[in-house]
């Protein structure tokens, strides 16, 4: 192949720009902009360099709260997922009638609106003045006195956002899962069968190991999805979500950015930077991790 | 004998099983599916009535369609739906002529840095939005296209992802075709045309497919850059709707709302289910 630099570069050039300017740039920018002291955005001045930002935003009550919110919401709707789309990918795999039929409805959240349908999920489980909701009525059957899961207490309100959550994650892991777990060599299951090895120690022993790089990089996507959660908690709890204490800290980053508490360009570069640092972090623990339980 | 009945318990056990899946499964099937009924089931109650159900009944005897009627009149919803089709057209049809573009000079050309090049989109990949979305509003902002499609279309064009999705599939294309078209004197840029995208249709189907789901569903920078409610996309649209639309307890007019919604995506589904399920199992992220 002759060398085409110009031509070469041509091609390139569309796709070049689009990132260049608003991938690259803002990249390097972000972090210039959390140094940055009482960025103006009218005047674009700034009154000095310094930590200032992040010790700002590392103080702020709002920030810790979404912090907290988002540390929840993490530690319980990835491992629940991640089971829960285990279980059901081992399930859709062992039938073979209606198989399809259950991949598609499952696979159904994937491509719905999520700010739309969680208001459906609001509404089923929010006690208004007419109504006490559907899911405190189910909930009335077994004798539970009804909670108002969108404006009462703190652990519903969080309970609901994880439920919706794992809603939303499961079809994903759900599809990538059965695709590994139907790529396994099924030589292994006849040389368990031949030896009448039981279900779960097939699924134990060769299911899981074999399907282990998929389990972990659905771990690791989990995670960093998990920590920018954000439309979710809109779609239940509506814009204002300081007010309701069901912030995140992508939510913190664009309140900060924009909406009533907002103009503050140079903190929610700040707090933008600490996800980041977090996610960062928390991927290489993964990656460590998963050097010593996962199989090749 | 005593193999007969080992044999039989085997059986029966094994039916257990299998029924235990099928509960299992069609349980987690009610879970995902009773949203939307319950949102369709919604959307045909009228006001009154609904209101009137201390304990929602599970189906309606009294279908209407007022709550549609109330969606496309009391609110633009209307608009909202035409702007995010607008929105979704350009930005799709952006994207799928940068990435085969880009994804040509990957896979097909030979240039000075090409490598380099591919090596930085690839790290592009890891990095979350977040961290860009900031500078992108101020760039926006600055740039005085707050409040116009422009400013929502630009930043929403990248796709990294699909670039290599793409690309993977260009490398696949035999040589010897490449070859055969230099030697009957084919442009590039007609061979392109005219032999890898035919060639290469699935994956830009499923590419196309994914971005406009992406389109459809983004919320955050529409949110940012639109404050004027006549651009409002149908996320911001449904937000505003059920913060100062319909007042907040005409919930069968909201869910009318959503069902509008959530319709274009459902057909869009149930048309190209397999290439988009295939897609999204190489490697899609919602988000």
């Amino acid at each position: 192949m002759k060398n085409n630099n110009l031509k070469g570069w041509l091609y390139l050039l569309p796709a070049v720009i689009f990132l260049g300017v608003f991938m690259v740039y803002p990249l390097i920018d972000v972090f210039i902009y959390s140094f940055e002291e009482g960025y103006n955005f009218a005047s674009e001045t700034y009154s000095g360099v310094g930590m200032f930002n992040y010790s700002y935003v590392l103080r702020d009550p709002y920030f810790l709260q979404a912090l907290k919110n988002t540390f929840i919401l993490v530690v319980i709707t990835v491992p629940a997922s991640t089971i829960l789309a285990l279980l059901i990918s081992v399930g859709l795999s062992s039938i073979e009638k209606v198989k399809n039929l259950f991949q598609t409805v499952y696979f159904l959240p994937y491509v719905t609106n999520t700010l739309a349908v969680g208001l459906v999920f609001m509404i089923l489980f929010k006690q208004t003045p007419y109504t006490n909701g559907f899911v405190n009525i189910v909930l009335g059957f077994f004798g539970l006195s009804p909670i108002d899961f969108i404006g009462g207490p703190y652990w519903a309100k969080m309970l609901v956002l994880c439920l919706y959550t794992i809603w939303v994650v499961i079809p994903f892991k759900i599809i990538v899962l059965t695709g590994a777990i139907a790529s396994v060599n099924p030589i292994y299951y006849s040389a368990a069968k031949v030896d009448g090895t039981g279900r779960w120690r097939t699924f134990s022993r060769i299911t899981l190991p074999m399907i282990s790089p998929t389990v972990f990089y659905l771990i690791i996507t989990g995670f960093i999805g998990a920590f920018k959660a954000y439309s979710d908690a809109v779609a239940l709890f509506g814009t204002d979500l300081n007010a309701s204490e069901m912030n995140t800290i992508v939510g913190y980053i664009y309140d900060m950015l924009y909406g009533n508490s907002g103009g503050y360009p140079s903190f929610a570069s700040a707090a933008a930077v600490i996800l980041f640092v977090i996610v960062l972090t928390i991927t290489c623990i993964n990656l460590l991790v998963s050097k010593k339980h996962v199989h090749y | 004998m005593d193999y007969e009945k080992i044999e039989k318990s085997a059986q029966i056990k094994q039916k257990i099983v299998k029924t235990g899946t099928y509960v299992f499964l069609s349980v987690w099937a009610l879970v995902v599916l009773f949203p939307f009924y319950w949102m369709v089931l919604t959307s045909f109650k009228g006001y009154g009535a609904y209101n009137a159900e201390w304990i929602p009944k599970l189906y309606t005897l009294s279908p209407t369609l007022e709550n549609y009627v109330d969606a496309f009149t009391k609110v633009p919803l209307g608009s909202y739906f035409l702007n995010t089709v607008i929105f979704t057209l350009v930005t799709t049809a952006i994207m799928v002529v940068v990435t085969i573009l880009a994804a040509f000079a990957f896979s097909r050309l030979n240039f000075y840095g090409r490598d380099l090049v591919f090596t930085i989109f690839l790290a592009l990949m890891m990095i979350p939005s977040e961290l860009v979305v900031i500078t992108n509003f101020v760039t926006i902002t600055n740039l005085d296209l707050r409040n116009t499609f422009t400013g929502l279309i630009l930043p929403s064009v990248t796709s990294v992802f699909y670039i290599y999705l793409l690309k993977e599939n260009f490398a696949q294309i035999p040589d010897e075709l490449y070859y055969a078209a230099k030697v009957d004197g084919t442009s590039d840029f007609r061979y392109l045309t005219r032999v890898m995208v035919p060639i290469c249709k699935p994956t830009i189907i499923t590419v196309t497919v994914l971005k406009v789901i992406e389109c459809w569903n983004s919320y955050v920078w529409p949110r940012l850059i639109t404050d004027d409610s006549s651009y409002f996309l149908v996320s911001n649209g449904i937000q505003e709707i059920r913060e100062n639309g319909f007042g907040r307890d005409n919930i069968p007019a909201m869910m009318a709302a959503v069902v509008v919604i959530s319709v274009p995506l459902v057909v869009l589904f149930v048309i190209f289910r397999k290439k988009i399920m295939a897609g999204v199992s190489r490697g899609g992220m919602k988000g």
